[in-house]
């Protein structure tokens, strides 16, 4: 545990913080990650990065409550995070979501509104503006009535974001947002994520993209199995810190103490609209 | 014969007008419900249902008291336990259900073997009798169908959600547990509504069947819904026609009607069926080469002015 301790504020923070304190999540007796430390403060974006299995996902749905908590805490704004999901909005990976089901892109984005909407209720003019606005923001209106699975990967995942968005939550989790899409929505994606950041909410991004991450957030949650590290941008992403995480093999990227980026997030490398980086499928969920 | 007596003559007599009622009800309840069986897969489940809740139904004929109460009874409890032993991490959650079903199941045959009129008995529990329903049943039909929409309206959203994206609605906070309880419980409801008419081993069919024909026709959950309660009200009626002109079992008749729909869906659906994603597209692809080639500058159409 390199760096764990910049970062962590006093308890008088805690009303405008995401806390997490000794975390541990095991499914069965199998511990998938452990020791997870990290105060992140409304306005900061934290990239959580590490090797497939290594807990990116899991930490994700452990602060949504859908990851098995066996030791530690989570909470937001001074109150247990379990109590405060609706205001987390979460865009989970796209290979758990039935593609095929019958609904439009205005539908998926319409669940973001739900917790707004409460039960028994019909949607209002407010929550389809809301709705609207956000599909706007994403560019992605022009399809609100195709059926989700005739859309590409790339505008799939510009419906999930408005779908987020439309939530008007405090924490936005993105879970291996960048995978499988365009450059395009790849933009759009970052630019998203720096509003947020502007309006002041909370922004957790797990990516196995490196680059991005370290463009995009202002601290990093490096994980594998445990934390390894936690803290701002300029201190992890390090090639030794990043090889304390992935193991040896990353140190090929770069024998430099700073890591220059091979290529921005631009290239022609993500191009491809069901391009999908491999071993994506062997995370853990 | 004229086709207008041909429809309009088996409806003169009291059963015939009953068992049509009665089959419309059943067509458009399980219609509905079932779009949400082939959505998440729970046609496995649909017929474990419609087997665990042979006791309950065999129980409460042998203590002469409403088969639907039995039925609903057994339906609600073997949904509980479903969910409940599903949990046991050694058991997976279809051995849970084929344990259970199998279990149920033969407990309604040792109890109904009881019975003096045993054959017959339960040959109208297993694949119904649609021609002897009484007004009784066609108002119970009515108040658990009715029920059963009823229910899919109020928790529409919430069944979409669950349905379509669990893991957002579990992030969201929704009632996961208790909602997929209440599905199965309305899957149950169902079952009851459609015992009458086509009896407990085939009520799947009526689950998943017309649903199934829906998918491949609409993009959308409310329609697909409807034109699933459609079908499923389709294939109750033709199926009972031709069931009285040539003396076939109704129920059968009914799904045979339904499995016929859906393969002329699944063969000539406009955009998911067999024949135009298969044969029409390629010869489409083909069309499309050949207009690519003349319509280049250097090369003439043989025959084209």
């Amino acid at each position: 545990m390199r760096s764990n301790s910049p970062g962590l504020v006093t308890s008088d923070d805690h009303e405008d913080c995401l806390v997490i304190r000794d975390l541990a999540v095991a499914y069965g007796r199998k511990v998938v990650l452990k020791g997870v430390q990290a105060d992140i403060r409304r306005g900061q974006v934290v990239g959580i990065i590490g090797p497939n299995g290594g807990g990116k996902s899991t930490l994700l749905k452990a602060i949504l409550g859908l990851a098995p908590v066996t030791a530690g805490s989570i909470y937001l704004f001074g109150k247990h995070a379990s109590q405060l999901r609706s205001r987390m909005a979460y865009v989970p990976q796209r290979e758990l979501v039935d593609w095929d089901f019958p609904v439009t892109a205005y539908d998926v984005a319409m669940v973001g509104r739900y917790p707004h909407i409460g039960w028994l209720r019909r949607p209002t003019n407010h929550d389809r503006s809301v709705v609207e606005h956000m599909m706007e923001r994403v560019e992605i209106i022009d399809q609100r009535a195709a059926q989700i699975g005739q859309l590409s990967g790339g505008q799939q995942q510009r419906v999930f974001i408005a779908r987020a968005l439309a939530q008007e939550a405090d924490v936005l989790l993105l879970d291996e947002p960048m995978n499988g899409i365009d450059a395009g929505t790849q933009d759009i994606i970052m630019q998203v994520i720096e509003e947020q950041r502007v309006a002041g909410k909370i922004v957790l991004l797990a990516t196995h993209d490196l680059v991005s991450a370290s463009c995009a957030c202002d601290c990093l949650c490096c994980v594998n199995e445990r934390m390894v590290s936690y803290g701002p941008v300029t201190e992890t992403y390090t090639v030794d810190n990043l090889a304390a995480t992935y193991g040896g093999p990353l140190i090929m990227l770069g024998k430099s103490a700073e890591i220059e980026p091979a290529h921005t997030h631009h290239t022609g490398d993500h191009g491809h609209h069901h391009h999908t980086h491999e071993g994506v499928g062997g995370e853990r969920n | 014969m004229q086709v207008i007596d041909y429809l309009i003559d088996p409806l003169h007599h009291e059963f015939m007008r009953r068992a049509m009622i009665e089959v419309v009800l059943m067509g458009a309840v399980t219609g509905a419900i079932g779009t949400f069986v082939v959505l998440r897969g729970l046609s496995f489940i649909g017929d474990a249902l419609s087997h665990a809740i042979f006791p309950g139904v065999i129980i409460a004929f042998l203590l002469g008291a409403s088969i639907f109460w039995g039925a609903l009874l057994f339906g609600v409890l073997t949904s509980i336990a479903i969910g409940v032993v599903a949990t046991h991490q050694r058991v997976k959650e279809d051995s849970a259900i084929g344990v259970l079903f199998a279990g149920t199941f033969a407990l309604g045959v040792v109890l109904i073997s009881s019975s003096k009129n045993f054959t017959r008995d339960l040959a109208s529990f297993l694949f119904g009798n649609v021609l002897g329903v009484t007004m009784t049943d066609i108002w119970l039909s009515f108040g658990m169908g009715a029920l059963v929409i009823v229910l899919i309206g109020v928790f529409y959203r919430e069944l979409l959600i669950t349905s379509f994206d669990r893991v957002a609605a579990q992030a969201m906070g929704l009632p996961v547990f208790l909602l997929d309880l209440l599905l199965l419980v309305m899957i149950s409801l169902t079952i009851v509504v459609s015992l009458r008419a086509v009896g407990n081993i085939l009520v799947v069919a009526m689950l998943v069947t017309p649903a199934a024909a829906a998918r491949l026709l609409a993009d959308r959950l409310l329609v697909t819904m409807s034109l699933s309660a459609a079908i499923g009200v389709a294939s109750g009626i033709v199926g009972l026609y031709i069931s009285y002109y040539n003396d076939f079992a109704a129920g059968g008749t009914i799904v045979l009607v339904a499995t016929a729909i859906f393969a002329l869906v699944w063969l000539f659906a406009p955009a998911h069926g067999y024949v135009f994603t298969n044969v029409l597209n390629r010869r489409l692809a083909g069309a499309a080469e050949t207009q690519v080639v003349f319509e280049s500058p250097e090369i003439q159409a043989p025959g084209r002015h």
